[in-house]
């Protein structure tokens, strides 16, 4: 009886450990820290902006003074890469993906950072 | 809510706390790194230089304050270093024939309006607070444009403030966001909290969020004490005035290890010398003696994420005051002089815990609960009356995000329970009050220029009933260094009638409760709602920051436990509202930066106060309906060793405020229909000679006006004309004062 009740237990648990695994794969809150090229407030507010309207984006904070993003994200609905290609849409330069000329070209002229060839 | 935001916010700056190594990097006037350029903090060997991309390390402790950047051929700058935050800064070079040292040191400004909070809250800094050295929160409020401080009668000296015109009562007084003036304590609870145990004061006008509960009414001031994870080891104040007050403030505290901390506060003051300025036989001041002692303990875990906070206190308050030469042992309950004593014992106990979830840091639980017993014996005269309060209070919250953080919400639970032991010369008017309640709040910011918080509660109260308490409040930015802010809420609220009008206590006045169907001292409760318009301009003036700030708030009450000093001079009538009862304020305000380390405030006031009273409408009673404020501070640039000189003053004009009615006195025993006007000036100057150590000295009114005549019937306090209570300006002169702060770092 015992050994039926421990093998059941154990059983249980490999299924629940291996049920993890796979979710562990896709975290709900993932956090990531991305390299974004930005000068002032005007740019903070866009870079946020733009993060925010990625799906499953819960919190997107740029730091001006490191030139980072930091993200929390649930990455079953999207990925850091939808991230990035948004932020560089709205023209910022991020590691993952640069902003196109012409994105760049319609910031304020405040906020035409320095880029990096 | 706003709790939680302040753990979280501990929460960060503990962590950066742990690092010991500031970063950050050196550019030229071309924004090109400057490799070699040299770092030291000020008053230390702790040095370091500049790699050759410009950036470099320098080992930081929190009271490494300055920060010197020096190159060849550029002008060595001073950085105030508040956190170990990564420092991008720029040198700029040496003008050829100047070779003087150009100090940059940004200060932050001690009384700033919250731009981020779609509430319009002021917030008060330890450094707007040592503006007035003196003594308690209740004093604390002169240099600040917001709140009113008023003179509350002949005999105590207490001073009560008021928000948008409506005194203390219809304001939620919290500690670290836990009522605690309240009920029993709120005609002297202010003055119980010593000021320098005082880390910074929130005071938010209008409707105020829903978490701490219903009450609120015209306002919400929130004060947090010193945290002992950041406190110094040892703070020393003494202070000494003219009329024989001694104020004596330590603080001790201990890192025990990384996680616990704990201070110990102990506050001593009393009044020793009798003083008599007025000559009407009457002491202008009262004999005190005060001891008041807290202990608090804080835990921290930044890796688990929990946070705690137990604090435990003890006070006990000795007033004496009446005529020059009562002595209580052999005159009290006679005829011979007419004395009072008010006796005070006070037992706190309270406990905070908080989680952020470690992962989710826009997500915590937070829970608050305290018990407080207030235990006031007095008599004035032959008035007896005693009143004793036990009081618990428990608050669960919950902050997280709906999809993002720009979509946030606070929701939980909270209990009240107050029992009431309260005796009014031998009737007995003890209660039990208690109540459960839910909050939900919910706060949307769009990040740019827009952000909303929608709140609203649902309490069951034993004597206020079932009952929906909303409350809004919107901000927009519609233009560059423009907010607008709207906000409307409501607020009940059982109307302690004795104790806060106890000064009517020294008086030969007859109290009467006019109803008896209610279930409030047989008053219907309280209920208001509050509307405000906020509008802040910062506009460039001569290159100097100026700012341009109006807002209107109106108070509209359904139901009020009406005081009525309009009968006759010898009763005062408590009844229900019949009819209208509104207080409109407005309020301009011009702020401007004159030259760098000069500021002056200044403030219009109107106020439009009035209730139907039995006897037809009337303007609210000592209430001025224009009042003009003006501060000026002044402080030298920081020089070498930490010293400093800091210059402050402060002018208030009142005008004439409507009094009582004492038409049907003999002609002595009146006091006309209004109060003239009159202005009031306090000043301080304080030298810091090293960082550890100040001394300063200060007025209050030094103009020495006086009210010429403070007690109706001061010649005949037994009689049927005798009256305290009719107080509008300082009954005391001038007064000068002294003291000295020291620290141990």
């Amino acid at each position: 009886m015992k050994n039926i009740l421990l093998v059941v237990l154990v059983t249980l648990f490999g299924l629940t450990a291996q049920a993890q695994d796979k979710e562990v794969k896709k975290s709900k809150n993932a956090k990531y820290e991305v390299a974004v090229n930005g000068n002032c407030d005007m740019c903070k507010k866009r870079i946020e902006k733009a993060a925010f309207s990625v799906k499953g984006v819960k919190s997107a904070e740029w730091h001006a003074d490191h030139q980072d993003l930091h993200i929390i994200m649930d990455e079953n609905k999207s990925s850091i890469d939808d991230v990035c290609k948004a932020v560089a849409k709205a023209g910022h330069d991020t590691e993952l993906v640069k902003a196109t000329e012409e994105d760049f070209n319609k910031l304020h002229t405040c906020c035409m950072y320095d880029r990096m060839e | 809510m706003r709790n939680i935001l302040f753990y979280t916010a501990l929460l960060c700056t503990l962590m950066v706390q742990a690092q010991d190594k500031l970063s950050g990097k050196v550019l030229d006037e071309n924004s090109q790194p400057l490799p070699g350029a040299s770092l030291y903090w000020l008053n230390t060997n702790v040095s370091a230089s500049t790699e050759a991309d410009g950036t470099f390390e320098i080992p930081y402790k929190t009271e490494y304050k300055k920060l010197l950047v020096s190159y060849i051929g550029y002008t060595t700058d001073t950085l105030t270093v508040e956190s170990p935050d990564f420092i991008s800064h720029s040198l700029k070079p040496s003008q050829g024939s100047k070779l003087d040292n150009v100090v940059i040191d940004k200060t932050r400004k001690s009384l700033k309006r919250t731009s981020a909070s779609a509430a319009n809250v002021v917030n008060m800094s330890s450094g707007e607070l040592l503006k007035a050295a003196c003594c308690n929160i209740a004093e604390s409020f002169e240099t600040n444009p917001s709140i009113d401080v008023n003179f509350s009668d002949a005999l105590t000296g207490n001073r009560q403030i008021k928000m948008l015109g409506l005194t203390s009562p219809y304001l939620l007084i919290s500690e670290e966001n836990i009522p605690s003036v309240r009920g029993a304590s709120q005609a002297y609870g202010l003055s119980f909290i010593p000021g320098t145990w005082v880390e910074s004061i929130q005071i938010t006008k209008g409707a105020g969020p829903v978490i701490n509960g219903y009450e609120s009414i015209s306002g919400q001031i929130n004060y947090e004490l010193l945290k002992p994870a950041m406190d110094i080891p040892f703070f020393l104040n003494a202070y000494g005035s003219q009329g024989g007050r001694f104020e004596l403030n330590t603080h001790f505290n201990k890192k025990l290890n990384d996680h616990w901390s704990s201070s110990l506060f102990v506050h001593g003051n009393t009044r020793v010398s009798k003083n008599d300025m007025n000559d009407d036989g009457f002491l202008d001041n009262p004999l005190a003696k005060q001891i008041n002692v807290m202990n608090r303990w804080q835990y921290n875990n930044a890796e688990t994420g929990w946070i705690s906070f137990i604090n435990l206190r003890y006070m006990r308050d000795e007033k004496q005051t009446g005529e020059v030469d009562f002595d209580p042992d052999t005159d009290k309950f006679t005829t011979n002089h007419w004395g009072a004593e008010i006796n005070t014992d006070k037992l706190d106990i309270s406990t905070k815990l908080g989680y952020v979830f470690p992962d989710m840091p826009y997500q915590s639980i937070g829970w608050q609960t305290s018990f407080n017993w207030h235990n006031q014996e007095s008599y004035f005269g032959f008035n007896q009356y005693d009143i004793d309060q036990k009081s618990f209070y428990s608050n669960l919250i919950f902050n997280s995000i709906l999809s993002n953080t720009l979509n946030k919400f606070s929701t939980g639970l909270n209990v009240t329970y107050d029992n009431y032991g309260e005796f009014v010369n031998t009737i007995d008017h003890s209660r039990i009050d208690n109540s459960v309640g839910a909050f939900f709040e919910y706060t949307y910011d769009n990040t740019r220029n827009f952000s909303l918080v929608a709140g609203g509660r649902f309490d069951y109260h034993n004597r206020l009933g079932a009952f929906l308490t909303p409350r809004m409040h919107l901000k927009y930015n519609p233009w560059d260094k423009a907010t607008v802010r709207a906000s409307f809420g409501r607020g009940k609220r059982a109307a302690n009638i004795f104790a806060e009008n106890q000064s009517l206590f020294g008086s030969s006045r007859v109290m009467s409760i006019l109803n008896s169907g209610g279930k409030v001292y047989g008053l219907d409760p309280e209920i208001a709602w509050n509307y405000g318009l906020s509008f802040v301009q910062g506009f460039p003036l001569f290159n100097r920051n100026a700012e341009f700030v109006v807002d209107f708030y109106r108070t509209d009450f359904q139901n009020q436990a009406v005081v009525d000093l309009y009968a006759s001079p010898q009763q005062v009538l408590f009844y229900n509202l019949d009819g209208k009862s509104y207080a409109n304020s407005l309020q301009v305000e011009l702020n401007y930066e004159i030259t760098r380390h000069f500021n002056i405030r200044t403030a219009y006031k109107y106020y439009d106060i009035q209730t139907d009273y039995l006897s037809g409408a009337q303007d609210k009673p000592l209430q001025a309906k224009h009042r003009f404020f003006t501060n000026l501070a002044y402080e030298t640039h920081i020089a070498e060793g930490g010293k400093q000189w800091k210059f402050d003053f402060t002018y208030n004009w009142m005008g004439k405020q409507r009094l009582p009615y004492t038409g049907s006195n003999p002609v002595e025993y009146q006091m006309g229909d209004y109060a003239p006007a009159f202005s009031l000036m306090n000043a301080q100057i304080t030298r810091t000679f090293s960082s550890v150590f100040e001394v300063y000295v200060g007025g209050e009114n030094i103009g020495n006006y006086r009210q010429n005549k403070a007690i109706v019937g001061a010649d005949d306090p037994f009689g049927q004309y005798f009256d305290t209570s009719i107080v509008y300006a300082p009954v005391f002169g001038q007064m000068y004062y002294a003291g000295l702060r020291f620290k141990i770092k």
